[in-house]
């Protein structure tokens, strides 16, 4: 009572009320840090799981690590596509002090273009700091050398080694082998992703696409530990490795040999030396293809490097279509390439015989029509059997004796050689051909009329010429039966797939198809005796070639028209342009009586069978059968 | 009377202890009590600092250079808390008001040319370079209970308002540099003192109603940065990039410590710098990831024993101001640990307030350890035989 009216102070009272004020405030310390303990229970011990999991979660990376794709090698053990490292250009943001002056520096001295720097600037802003940026895919010797002097004023940029496809024979066999390209939407959608998620590349055509499973190989992944900016942690300096999974290693893609031979590869693809051909040659006892060569060809490593929308545009719209595989997808009149074919269907169906001549007047009439079905000799070649017919390639005897064949048996000789049916050639992507019947043509047309088979195109048809069509890989297969004398076998490229790892070899054996069946041998010795004297007989239309070769051998040429003249009109190669000549066509096979080789080729619009394509098939069984310039 | 006896008693054993020459422990007791060190507070505070370097070895990456920097810095405080416990609690009430007075002349000084440092301006050059908000943490509680020790208790209306003005004051200066959370803070030092002294709760609570105006005030006043602090407490899931991001990792770093802890340096939200400011305002989350429940309780259990200690030589201390100053010392104390460690844990907003005695730092070590030698200073001080 006392204390309210002094200013002497109660002590007792004020001892009492402090203790009572601090006894609250300890309670309260003990709420409030009961509050926080009470909170880590829940954090540590009730949703403990919950937030072991997110740490882990946010830790471990699962990086892919890509397979070494397998080589491509020729059939003697070259290498066709090989994996190089190539140098590319990089920006480590991170360590740049200041990258608008390094980039244009580096724009300086011409390793990167001017136009690109904004770029290059959002990229390096966007991306974590300490993530590459790549300023230019493939620096050339020259731009290594020339940066490698000036490296110490570029702070943070750096040239860093990655596997490039490269295809050391350039065009020479780009239709061959095909050649890789950067993955695309499309090609992700049909690839299982999780073995390409960490690959870059897969093959698009030729050899690289068709055995693409077997030269990916098996992508491995690792686990990393990552911090918080995704930056990987060294593995040495840290004992949370140990709580990961087992990391798998990739297994490389398997080797392919191919049945090619480059040096007739190269031969033939200098041979056309600019014109526009195909060619295949291939081995008839087994279908293996010793070349394949589409002219003009294009540079597999541009797509392998990766080119710019005006590149791939150019080669898009080139006239001469460099991308287009026209030893597989190039269907054409197969002309007089058929009539040996042809002339064995004439004697089996009775149609004429060995001995039978007829008299060529230079050309030919149907019974009660006025059109002339010309003999590409105006004169006429006299009187002709069959032989001479084959070997002078006379037309006037095709067209008459095609009457008593008929379009159908036609087809069904032709088709037991494999015309109008896609070989199956293991690299896939070929056209069928057409090889016409009554059927077909009754399949393919709407018009009633349309759908009628007239007699005039039974005649076209037993020169190759109207409907009819061929690529140059059936026609290949084709004089690879007749040299075999009706045995055939499925073209392939392919010869063996040896494993990366085990180098294990699976030799690829040949796949017999079924014969074709002539009642008698002599007629196929007829026959061949026939393209035999084509190429060194004493009239054949090819003697200019094969006369005085050291070693025999047989062949028909063909000349299939582009356009077709009008009646009356004689052909003037003057006044048609250059892409509307004939094409140039030979077949051929040596030796003569134990064959090694068949060859088909065509020089678009080349005129001349005999005289264009013939040279060029004999420059490749010189090659190969140890006859040419390389090996005097 | 009964409280009255009880510190006579323990007096008393105090005394015995102090003649008894027998047991060897009586001779380091005898050293502890010339230097007017306090055997129980002092134990309690190294063990934390030595737990606290344990923890802060594995936060700061395994460096020992700055295990060795944070070392001489505990030591400088542990002198500069011995330098305090020397001066008489009387000799420290005189100089109060000296104290006080120059401590807001530094803090107008630093809005006017103090150094910038991290987007605030918190520093003052004068041949040494120091923060004098550090110096106010003590300055303001010393005032609050210089003014109350020779007025009568429970305070008057008047004298509130008073003290009230001595504590916003520099309050705002604080807050306008600026710097929330030591505001805060030191608001919370004086009201403390308030408290304990008697003012009654239905004031307390009234002002506490009242004072929802003037929070809206403040929200104004408060720096973008501040504001998405306050709101990201609310929703922290809302923004798990920006400023979401330090109270999700945190929360995952210690849930994933469970019980027992990944390990002493294996904690992977830590070493791989997934939680932000590992070693100073989030080093709470290192100790619970690579510890577990059981580290963290253990160091709340030490600051709740140095807590408790303080408030006994609050109990025991024998004038008003004496008493109110070293509750005042031992609440904020706490107000530090559970503001840092609700903060960590996601229960509060973050504002920026260290793990005192643990993180990495030394201004704020020095000014905590400074105010346990007054804690020291007073135990030390008392007259055994009040009669």
């Amino acid at each position: 009572m006392a204390a309210l009216l002094s200013p002497i102070k109660d002590i007792r009272s004020e001892r009492r009320l402090f203790l009572s004020r601090v006894i609250l405030a300890a309670i309260t310390s003990i709420v409030l840090l009961g509050i926080v303990v009470a909170r880590l229970v829940q954090l540590q011990v009730v949703d403990h799981e919950l937030f072991a999991e997110k740490s882990q979660g946010n830790r471990v990376r699962i990086e892919p690590v890509p397979p070494i794709r397998g080589l491509v090698f020729d059939r003697k053990g070259r290498v066709l596509a090989e994996n190089l490292p190539a140098y590319q250009l990089e920006l480590i943001p991170e360590q740049v002090d200041d990258i608008d002056d390094t980039l244009n520096r580096l724009a300086a001295i011409n390793l990167i273009e001017v136009e690109d720097i904004p770029r290059f600037k959002e990229l390096s802003r966007s991306g974590p700091r300490f993530k590459p940026v790549t300023l230019k895919f493939r620096l050339t010797e020259e731009e290594i050398a020339n940066f490698a002097i000036q490296r110490p004023r570029f702070h943070g940029i750096d040239f860093q080694p990655r596997l490039v496809r490269h295809y050391p024979n350039g065009a020479e066999v780009a239709h061959a082998v095909g050649y890789v390209g950067a993955l695309s939407t499309a090609d992700l959608q049909r690839l299982d992703p999780a073995a390409y998620a960490g690959t870059s590349h897969t093959g698009k055509t030729g050899v690289e696409s068709a055995f693409e499973s077997d030269l990916h190989g098996d992508a491995g992944y690792r686990h990393l530990i990552t911090n918080a900016r995704g930056r990987q942690v060294p593995s040495d300096t840290s004992d949370l490795l140990n709580s990961l999974p087992a990391d798998a290693s990739s297994e490389p893609g398997a080797n392919v040999y191919l049945s090619i031979d480059l040096d007739l590869q190269r031969i033939a693809y200098e041979a056309f030396d600019g014109r526009r051909g195909a060619l295949v040659a291939l081995d008839p006892w087994t279908g293996e293809i010793l070349a394949l060569v589409s002219a003009p060809a294009f540079d597999p490593n541009l797509f392998a490097v990766g080119m710019t929308t005006s590149q791939y545009r150019e080669l898009q719209d080139d006239p001469d279509r460099p991308l287009f595989n026209r030893a597989s997808r190039g269907a054409y009149p197969p002309g007089s390439t058929i009539k040996p074919m042809l002339a064995l269907a004439a004697i089996e169906t009775g149609a004429t015989n060995l001995t039978r001549k007829n008299l060529c007047r230079g050309y030919f009439q149907l019974p009660g029509d006025e059109h002339r079905y010309r003999d590409w000799k105006p004169e006429g070649h006299g009187p002709v059997d069959l032989h001479d017919a084959i070997e002078q390639s006379c037309d006037v005897y095709f067209y008459e004796v095609s009457r008593d064949i008929g379009i159908d048996a036609m087809h069904d000789y032709l088709d037991r050689f494999g015309l109008g049916t896609k070989t199956g050639i293991d690299t896939g992507g070929e056209h069928a051909g057409l090889v016409p019947s009554r059927e077909w043509k009754k399949n393919n047309f709407r018009n009633r009329d349309d759908q009628r088979w007239y007699h005039g195109e039974t005649v076209i048809a037993s020169i190759g010429q109207g409907y009819m069509l061929a690529t140059p890989l059936q026609l290949a297969s084709a004089v690879g039966a007749l040299a075999t004398r009706g045995q055939r076998f499925r073209p392939h490229i392919v010869a063996a797939v040896e494993d990366g790892l085990t180098a294990e070899r699976r030799i690829v054996q040949p796949e017999r198809l079924p014969d074709v069946e002539i009642s008698n041998d002599i007629y196929w010795e007829y026959v061949l005796g026939a393209m035999h004297d084509v190429m060194q007989g004493s009239r054949g239309t090819a003697r200019a070639v094969g006369l005085g070769a050291p070693y025999e051998m047989a062949g028909k040429s063909g000349t299939a028209q582009v356009v077709s003249i009008a009646q009356d009109q004689k052909y003037d190669e003057a006044e048609l342009e250059e892409r509307q000549r004939d094409h140039a066509l030979f077949i051929a096979f040596a030796p003569f009586d134990n064959p090694r080789i068949a060859v088909a080729l065509i020089v678009e619009n080349g005129e001349s069978g005999s005289g264009v394509a013939a040279p060029i098939a004999k420059s490749i069984m010189d090659a190969y059968l140890g006859y040419g310039d390389d090996a005097q | 009377m009964p409280t009255w006896g009880t510190v006579t008693m323990r007096s008393s054993d105090t005394q015995r202890l102090l003649t008894s020459k027998a047991a060897p422990l009586s001779d380091f007791s005898l050293i502890l009590r010339r230097l007017h060190v306090d055997g129980p507070l002092f134990l309690g505070l190294l063990l934390i600092c030595g737990f606290g370097l344990f923890v802060l070895y594995s936060a700061v990456g395994e460096s020992n250079r700055l295990l060795t920097n944070q070392v001489i810095r505990l030591g400088v405080a542990f002198i500069a808390m011995l330098i305090v416990a020397q001066l008489p609690p009387d000799f420290m009430r005189r100089w109060t008001p000296w104290g006080y007075l120059i401590g807001l002349v530094l803090l107008v000084l630093v809005l006017i040319k103090g150094d910038v440092g991290q987007g605030a301006r918190r520093w003052l050059d004068i041949g040494i370079r120091f923060q004098p908000s550090e110096a106010m943490k003590l300055a303001v509680p010393m005032m609050a209970a210089w003014y109350l020790h020779d007025r009568q208790i429970p305070p008057k209306l008047g004298h509130l308002v008073t003290i009230a003005v001595m504590i916003i004051v520099p309050t705002l200066l604080i807050a306008k540099q600026p710097d929330l959370g030591t505001a805060l803070l030191i608001a919370a030092s004086g009201v403390i003192v308030i408290v304990l002294a008697g003012m009654s709760f239905k004031l307390f609570i009234g002002l506490g109603i009242a004072a929802i105006p003037g929070a809206l005030v403040l929200w104004n006043f408060m720096q973008d940065y501040q504001k998405q602090r306050v709101l990201t407490l609310l929703n922290p899931d809302s923004d798990p990039l920006g400023a979401g991001y330090n109270i999700i990792q945190s929360k995952i770093a210690i849930g994933s410590g469970g019980l027992f802890g990944k390990g002493w340096t294996n904690g992977s939200q830590a070493q791989l710098e997934f939680l932000p400011e590992r070693d100073t305002d989030f080093i709470f989350a290192v100790l619970g990831e690579e510890f577990g429940l059981l580290g963290v309780l253990t160091l709340v259990v030490l600051y709740m024993f140095v807590i408790g200690r303080g408030l006994y030589i609050a109990v025991q201390a024998q004038d008003t101001f004496s008493r109110l100053l070293a509750g005042s010392i031992s609440l904020t104390f706490m107000v530090y640990v559970f503001v840092n460690t609700a903060m960590v844990t996601g229960l509060v907003p973050v504002v920026g307030v260290p793990l005192p005695l643990v993180s990495f730092g030394g201004t704020s070590m020095v000014t905590l350890m400074a105010g346990f030698g007054i804690l020291m200073s007073i135990h030390s001080n008392r007259k055994l035989l009040p009669h």
